[in-house]
C-alpha cells in the first residue's frame, strides 16, 4: 500500500532560484532562509520518497489568461520547466507518474471536483525552486511528480475551504493507491507579499504565525476568510497560503507531528516559510 | 464600460489592484504581449522596436504609453496583471523591489529597508 510520509511546504521566491544559481545561499541575507532547508533535506533522505503531489500556482509559463482552469491536474510523462522570461537558468525536467494522475483525476471527478486535466503541462518556479531547495546537489530530480496547479492569479479564485476540501479528496485518492510508493505532499508559495500596487512590500507577520500556527491541527481556522479577506491580510501574493492549505488537506484527518518549521522576513518583498508535517503513525 | 454582476459591491483595499474580470478584459492584449516574452526572440523583438511591438500586440494608447513610460502603477490601471508584467519590466532590468520602489515612490535602498524592518515587529 502507498503510504504518505507527509507534508513539505515552502516559499517559491523567483529570488531563491537566482540566489542558488549565484551561490548565495551562505550570505547573511539568504542564509537563515536556507538553514531552515537542513532539516528537511534530512528528513527527505530517510524518508526517500518516491513521487511528490506538489500543489503550486503557475505564474504564465504553461497558463496564460486565454484558459485559465481553477484546478488543473497534471497527467504527463514528463513535466518540463521553461524560459519564463526573466533569466532563470532552466532547471531538469521531472518525470510524471500518469497512472497515479489517472487515478487522482478518477477520484476527484467521483468526488464531484471539476478538475482540468492536463496531458501537456510546463512547470515554473512555483515547482522547481522547491526540488532545488530540496535537492540542491541533484543533477537529475530523484523522485516523480504529480502536479495540481490551483488559479491565484485570477479572481475570483477558489476559497479556502474549497481549497481545503480538493486536498482532503486528493488525499483520499493517495490513501487508496494500490501501489507501494512512498508519497510527499508539497504545498508552495507565500507566505505574506503583494508585488503590485501602492501597498507593495506589504508583509503580515501576524496573519502568517496564525497560519504556521493553526495549520497542523485546526486547518479549518485557515478557511474562515474570504479569497478578498486573504488579499487584505496576506498580500495579493500571499493568497498562494491557498496551496498550503489544500496540501494540508491531503495529509488527511489523523494527528501530526511539526517535524520542522522556519519564518524569515524578507525574502526578497516575501516573507519566506518553510515547514515539514509528518503524520503521528509514521 | 463594461461592469459585471459583482462590481457594484467590490471591495476596495487600498493600494492593492485586484485582477479581476473587468481588469482581465481590460488588459488582455497587454497580458498577451508581456506572456510572449517566454520567448527570447520575442524579448529581441520588443527591444529592438519597442512601440512596434506595442502596435502588433494592439495595445491601446493607454497601455503603450505606459509600457513606453515604464510605468507600473500605470500599466496596472491599463489591466496590467503583474505576473505578466513581470516578464515586461525584467526585459528593463527590473526587478520585484526595483517595481516595489517604483510604485511605492521610494527609493530602493529605503524600500529594502521597509522590508527589513518587518524583522523587528
Amino acid at each position: 500500500m502507498a503510504q504518505i510520509i507527509g507534508g513539505y511546504f515552502t516559499s517559491h521566491v523567483p529570488g531563491i532560484g537566482a540566489a542558488i544559481a549565484r551561490d548565495q545561499q551562505q550570505e547573511a541575507y539568504w542564509r537563515p532562509f536556507f538553514d531552515g532547508l537542513i532539516p528537511v533535506r534530512q528528513w527527505l533522505s530517510v524518508q526517500q520518497p518516491d513521487v511528490a503531489v506538489v500543489f503550486y500556482n503557475d505564474h504564465g509559463l504553461n497558463f496564460f489568461l486565454d484558459k485559465l482552469p481553477t484546478f488543473a491536474v497534471g497527467a504527463a510523462a514528463s513535466y518540463a520547466n521553461a524560459d519564463e522570461g526573466w533569466g532563470l537558468p532552466v532547471q531538469p525536467a521531472f518525470r510524471g507518474f500518469p497512472e497515479l494522475s489517472w487515478h487522482i483525476i478518477e477520484s476527484l471527478v467521483e468526488a464531484e471536483f471539476d478538475i482540468t486535466l492536463c496531458q501537456q503541462m510546463n512547470v515554473d518556479h512555483a515547482v522547481v525552486v522547491p526540488f532545488q531547495l530540496a535537492y540542491p546537489q541533484a543533477k537529475a530530480w530523484p523522485l516523480r511528480i504529480v502536479p495540481i496547479a490551483i488559479n491565484t492569479v485570477q479572481h475570483p479564485l477558489p476559497s479556502a475551504k474549497r481549497c481545503l476540501a480538493l486536498g482532503r479528496a486528493v488525499g483520499k485518492a493517495l490513501r487508496s493507491w494500490q501501489g507501494s510508493e512512498r508519497i510527499l505532499v508539497m504545498g508552495t508559495g507565500g507566505l505574506s507579499h503583494q508585488l503590485e500596487g501602492e501597498r507593495a512590500g506589504y508583509i503580515n507577520n501576524a496573519y502568517d504565525l496564525f497560519c504556521l500556527d493553526n495549520i497542523k491541527d485546526n486547518p479549518g481556522a485557515l478557511t474562515h476568510h474570504s479569497t478578498v479577506d486573504l488579499v487584505e491580510l496576506a498580500g495579493t501574493q500571499g493568497v498562494e497560503i491557498l496551496n498550503w492549505i489544500a496540501a494540508r488537506g491531503a495529509l488527511g484527518d489523523g494527528p501530526l507531528r511539526q517535524q520542522s518549521r522556519n519564518y524569515h522576513i524578507p525574502i526578497s518583498n516575501t516573507a519566506a516559510a518553510t515547514l515539514v508535517l509528518e503524520p503521528l503513525g509514521n | 464600460m463594461i461592469s459585471t454582476s459583482h462590481s457594484a459591491d467590490k471591495r476596495v483595499i487600498p493600494g492593492t489592484p485586484i485582477f479581476d474580470g473587468e481588469q482581465a478584459i481590460k488588459g488582455y492584449a497587454l497580458n498577451a504581449m508581456c506572456y510572449s516574452f517566454n520567448d527570447e526572440v520575442n524579448r529581441n523583438a520588443y527591444r529592438a522596436d519597442p512601440l512596434a511591438y506595442c502596435r502588433k500586440f494592439n495595445l491601446s494608447a493607454e497601455q503603450t504609453a505606459a509600457v513606453l513610460a515604464m510605468d507600473v502603477l500605470a500599466l496596472l490601471r491599463a489591466g496590467g496583471n503583474i505576473y505578466y508584467l513581470a516578464k515586461l519590466t525584467g526585459i528593463h532590468h527590473l526587478n520585484v523591489q526595483d517595481i516595489g520602489a517604483q510604485q511605492t515612490g521610494m527609493s530602493v535602498a529605503d524600500f529594502k529597508a521597509m522590508l527589513m524592518m518587518y524583522q523587528d515587529l
